[in-house]
């Protein structure tokens, strides 16, 4: 089920508070977050948010198309590295 | 023989069926269709006057997206998650399922005809 329209995107508070004071010093650093389940708002565009994927922190930049997605579609969790015998092709 | 929607011909069958066809409109769409033209469902395509036909194509013109349009717009859905490298695009890339369906076995729609693996060693 889809989140309700009434309480609008979740965005970790910190995060978003975080955000709103670089947009308005105009400052640019990396944000670490651990919060992958914030939907990335357009005032995130251009930003370099760092998201933990469990292990380590992935550097995402942000770019107009990903708005409306969450942050944690950007930081995948799992490493395949392939099946064994599979070098070939 | 009617034409509708650039190369569909769709005929001898009734037109909630026939409608179907054309890539784009499945059952639903086709009777929202034909209701809105004001003609009967079970009324087969051949039977239809030219103006019904042409009253058909009006409403698919203005309403619908279908075949060639719609076939690219869905590419362009799918490039567009593949370029921002989100977990669903990296899932179309390696063409595995999109949706969180297990991969453990199955999958053979995305993931294509079985491969065998020879023999391992011990």
């Amino acid at each position: 089920m889809s989140r309700s329209l009434k309480k609008g995107p979740y965005i970790h508070y910190k995060l978003e508070r975080k955000i709103s004071a670089m947009n308005e010093s105009g400052k640019k650093s990396v944000i670490k977050t651990w919060s992958r389940a914030s939907m990335i708002a357009p005032e995130f565009v251009g930003h370099t948010i760092a998201v933990h994927n469990g292990n380590k922190f992935i550097p995402v930049y942000i770019t107009e198309n990903m708005v409306g997605h969450k942050l944690g579609e950007f930081a995948p969790t799992r490493t395949f590295r392939g099946h064994a015998g599979n070098r070939k092709k | 023989m009617a034409r509708i929607g650039g190369v569909d011909i769709p005929t001898n069958k009734r037109g909630e069926i026939a409608l179907t066809y054309i890539f784009g409109i499945g059952r639903s769409s086709a009777r929202k269709i034909l209701d809105e033209a004001g003609i009967d469902r079970d009324l087969k395509v051949k039977d239809w006057t030219d103006k019904q036909v042409t009253t058909v194509r009006e409403i698919i013109g203005a309403k619908y997206t279908i075949e060639g349009e719609l076939r690219s717009q869905i590419q362009l859905n799918i490039k567009r998650l593949m370029d921002i490298g989100c977990y669903r695009g990296i899932r179309h890339r390696i063409g595995l399922p999109v949706r969180g369906q297990s991969t453990k076995n199955n999958a053979r729609t995305r993931k294509g005809k079985k491969k065998t693996v020879a023999n391992k060693k011990k």
